[in-house]
């Protein structure tokens, strides 16, 4: 059985790290006994292109392995991807879609580019977060952060928790510190239309 | 038994899968989707978590020269390949079943040039099916870390003593994070067990000859053995399987049957199609359609006795296949499929899908159902359609 799925769908551009997040975010509900599934969309693999990315979370196990077409939530990791159509960000959407994006811009702007009728947008300037928290321009942890407060898939300290898991033998405490407080700040500054 | 629910891609699974039966050897050369997998197992052995030797070829020919090598000389031994590392592999691939050597293989099912494409299709194992290996398919991560733990088994129980290849779909199942259940160290390394080679190329006890000249003299008896082996290889595969559903509870045959006790209309497919084919079967389902699914786990041995018996009654069967017979009479699962099917009386019609991993979409499944539902109604279909192409 289906049972009740969330579907998101990323669009970012390469090292940007929507891959990470996209499968970050599949793992992290296994531990409040969800079922995730996560995984980018692969192409020509290159730093500053186009690409999406898939995360799939559910009560049940879920069985299907197809691409993601009438996504709940579209998270956008950069902006400039909102004025290429060919990157398709409103593909499959409908006026219950829900839009999370990184931009310093404001949700009526976003709305209005996305030409979207009712869309829901939310907005969150991750770049400039991951700037201050982490020191480089990579917005998914802050935009994970950001997701949380537009759906309660877990709760900010159940995401920091799995953030520590995740990071903690690869990365120093400084990048763990800096990964935490971007979640936490994103979390908090999302602005909503 | 305790097991751990974890997210893991398809290749870091079936990497676990093959640390826990303590392989001695592993010989590969990296491909698209496989390298991965490799990556994770060589940090397993980089961390000291495993003290299998890894022999890095500079070839796919010679990882598996490599591993026949290994295997001959006594040692547990495994590789892994994609696509065209695969088809490079060939001559060689029939020599380690031809010698009877236990290798375990992960191939991450990708298709085969050209053009140059890194996703999923079944083309590779097909160019493969006569070489003389069992062929194991997965239709996720599950049941490719499964897969990779019973194959240990099935290998080198003295009834067999074949090779076998583990199958799972490149990208989508490879580099897909999907939840799964793994066992603890100990109680997979208890189901596994330790490896027993019957002969070893290096005891001058008990001395032996590997690969002479086999002319007309010998040549056919030994075909004979081999394919003997096959005849014995079901029942082994079924016996592990049971005891495999003892240890975790998760029940393995020739093949998966969803919701087919009263199906008239069954589907056939290998891989992870059959997970999204499950969805919309259950929407057709609460439509009143009776719709099943038969989703193969051993391609080689391919278990035509059982397909008669399960097939036999229906009011339509269709195959899908995710690669193409250029010439033949559509894709092998199609022939083969027909073929055990021969005087059932069931019309059977095939699809051929989701090449160069084409997205395999619920769309796609739903079409399947409503042309089987037309040739269960005295429709006419052709034997071979082409399913989310642009004609």
């Amino acid at each position: 059985m289906s049972g009740k799925m969330v579907e998101i769908r990323w669009h970012a551009r390469g090292g940007q790290g929507a891959k990470t997040a996209a499968m970050f975010v599949a793992e992290a509900v296994l531990t409040k006994g969800k079922f995730g599934q996560g995984f980018p969309e692969y192409g020509p693999e290159r730093r500053g292109a186009p690409m999406r990315g898939f995360t799939r979370i559910s009560d049940v196990p879920i069985r299907r392995h197809c691409m993601i077409e009438n996504p709940g939530i579209v998270i956008v990791l950069d902006s400039s991807l909102l004025d290429s159509p060919a990157a398709g960000v409103t593909a499959g959407t409908s006026k219950d879609t829900v839009f999370l994006v990184n931009t310093t811009d404001s949700p009526a702007a976003v709305a209005k580019k996305l030409n979207v009728k009712g869309a829901k947008v939310h907005t969150v300037d991750a770049t400039g977060i991951a700037l201050e928290t982490i020191g480089r321009p990579i917005p998914n942890m802050p935009m994970v952060g950001a997701l949380l407060a537009v759906d309660d898939l877990l709760t900010v300290e159940e995401l920091k928790s799995a953030l520590v898991d995740q990071l903690g033998s690869k990365f120093s405490q400084v990048v763990i510190d800096g990964n935490l407080a971007a979640v936490d700040r994103a979390n908090k500054e999302l602005v909503s239309a | 038994m305790e097991q751990k629910l974890v997210a893991l891609s398809g290749n870091e699974a079936v990497a676990y899968a093959f640390k826990q039966a303590r392989p001695h050897v592993a010989a590969a050369f990296p491909i698209t989707p496989q390298t991965e997998m490799m990556h994770k197992y060589a940090d397993f052995v980089a961390n000291g978590e495993s003290s299998t030797e890894m022999i890095l070829v500079e070839s796919e020919h010679s990882a598996m020269s490599a591993a026949i090598g290994s295997a001959a000389a006594g040692a547990r031994t495994f590789t892994a390949t994609s696509s065209a590392g695969f088809a490079l592999m060939w001559e060689v691939v029939y020599i380690a079943a031809s010698l009877r050597l236990p290798i375990c293989m992960a191939l991450v099912n990708r298709a085969l040039s050209g053009n140059i494409n890194i996703h999923c299709d079944h083309s590779d194992s097909m160019g493969g099916r006569d070489a003389g290996w069992i062929h194991l398919f997965s239709e996720n991560a599950q049941e490719s870390y499964d897969n990779a733990i019973m194959a240990w088994r099935i290998a080198e129980h003295m009834d067999v003593r074949l090779p076998v290849m583990v199958n799972y779909d490149g990208f989508i199942i490879s580099h897909t994070a999907d939840a799964l259940y793994m066992l603890p160290d100990d109680a997979a390394w208890k189901f596994i067990g330790k490896y027993n080679p019957a002969y070893t190329l290096l005891n001058p006890e008990k001395p032996i000859t590997v690969g002479p000249l086999d002319l007309t003299d010998y040549y056919f008896e030994h075909k004979t053995s081999q394919l003997a082996a096959y005849e014995k290889a079901p029942a082994i595969i079924q016996q592990v399987s049971d005891e495999f559903a003892e240890l975790t509870g998760r029940r393995y045959g020739f093949a998966e049957e969803y919701r087919l006790d009263d199906a008239d209309l069954v589907m056939v497919l290998l891989g992870s199609s059959a997970g999204t084919c499950k969805d919309v079967i259950d929407q057709y389902r609460e439509k009143g359609v009776k719709v099943g699914l038969l989703k193969l786990r051993t391609f080689r041995p391919f278990p035509a006795a059982y397909l008669a018996k399960v097939l036999g009654g229906r009011k339509a069967v269709c195959v899908l296949d995710r690669s193409a017979s250029f010439g033949g009479q559509g894709g092998p699962l199609f022939m083969e499929t027909r073929s055990a099917m021969y005087g059932l009386q069931v019309p059977v019609h095939g699809y051929i899908y989701g090449l160069g991993g084409r997205d395999f979409d619920l769309r796609q499944a739903a079409t399947v159902i409503e042309n089987l539902q037309k040739v269960a109604a005295g429709g006419e279909l052709k034997d071979i359609n082409l399913l989310g192409v642009r004609l």
